[in-house]
């Protein structure tokens, strides 16, 4: 899959984008404003609570997002219980979890077809420096080439497979360099042929 | 760090940044099929604003020094993707965890071991690119 878009229609996908990154931004600003318990528990059950309006099988995706907090959160947690302040590291977790898993939130409920206007919205000042155009064309080429580019790898790590028992682990790495070198000057070449990215 | 060994500094920093650009945009680009705004609120997100400043660093010490590539990416790498990156990260982690720099240094060794070998392997990378396409070395015009 290759957005983290939820397939699980909320009521958040039809919000207008730019609302809910306005939103996103206070919410989070707010949350590093203050140390209070209680004000970040209610942080905390307010996102999941938003969780719930997907059900429960999006609340358990969202809650899966958070995994790789979780060793900064031990380290963390271990820290602050190893100098006697365990309000402040749960404090921390609780704020950590509330601003990542409100983030998250956007995401999921955000189509990349929504998102792409308000990046556009928000580049133009530097139209100047950066061609709007030109920004779109790298984006969407980035977007295509990322299953070629999965696939050129799977390909890699099939010829090594039928070379070696081993794992090809780092193996894979210069082949895979090579073909995107490849892929990238013949689309270049391709592109000046039919006029040049504009 | 490929990115600056390959690309050079300036297309190295900005192949990085239009990369953050897409993970900022909810595409699961990071190792770990990571990515959307949730990884900009979390504790790497020094480490992550910091990628372009660090691929910019190593393509400009690949641009500048005549070694070979193998030693120049390396080094490059190191210079980069450590002594450039780490500050950025550990200012990040020291914010989002409210630890003091000290502290934060201290978690960032962790991930030390690992990156020294990635470096290492930004070397061979580079070299072996070197080598089968001199002309596609764009940090050695």
């Amino acid at each position: 899959m290759l957005t983290l878009t939820s397939p699980v229609e909320t009521p958040f996908h039809r919000l207008p984008a730019g609302g809910k990154l306005a939103a996103l931004a206070g919410f989070t600003l707010l949350l590093f404003a203050t140390d209070a318990l209680p004000l970040l528990g209610a942080a905390l059950a307010l996102v999941a609570a938003l969780h719930l309006f997907g059900g429960a099988a999006f609340l358990a995706h969202g809650a899966r997002l958070l995994r790789p907090l979780w060793p900064f959160a031990a380290v963390v947690f271990l820290w602050h219980l190893w100098r006697g302040e365990v309000l402040a590291g749960l404090a921390i977790l609780i704020r950590l979890s509330a601003a990542v898993a409100a983030a998250n939130l956007v995401t999921m409920t955000t189509r990349l077809s929504d998102m792409l206007p308000v990046l556009e919205r928000l580049a133009r000042p530097l139209a100047p420096l950066l061609p709007p155009a030109r920004l779109a064309l790298a984006i969407a080429l980035v977007i295509r080439f990322i299953p070629v580019l999965s696939d050129r790898v799977a390909q890699i790590r099939m010829a090594f497979a039928a070379r070696s028992p081993r794992r090809p682990g780092w193996r894979m790495l210069p082949p895979a360099a090579l073909a995107a070198l490849d892929d990238a000057d013949h689309v270049a070449e391709a592109l000046r042929a039919r006029g040049g990215a504009g | 760090m490929l990115c600056g060994t390959i690309l050079g500094a300036k297309r190295g920093a900005f192949a990085v940044l239009l990369f953050l650009l897409l993970v900022a945009l909810g595409l699961p680009l990071l190792s770990g099929g990571r990515g959307g705004l949730g990884v900009f609120a979390g504790p790497s997100v020094g480490f992550l604003l910091g990628f372009p400043v660090a691929a910019f660093v190593a393509g400009w010490v690949m641009e500048r020094t005549t070694l070979p590539p193998l030693t120049a990416a390396m080094a490059g790498a190191v210079i980069g993707g450590i002594g450039v990156l780490y500050p950025f990260g550990i200012a990040g982690m020291a914010l989002v965890l409210d630890l003091s720099l000290t502290e934060a240094s201290y978690l960032a060794f962790a991930f030390l071991p690992g990156d020294l070998v990635k470096a290492v392997l930004a070397g061979l990378v580079t070299q072996a690119i070197a080598r089968a396409r001199p002309g596609a070395l764009l940090s050695r015009g």
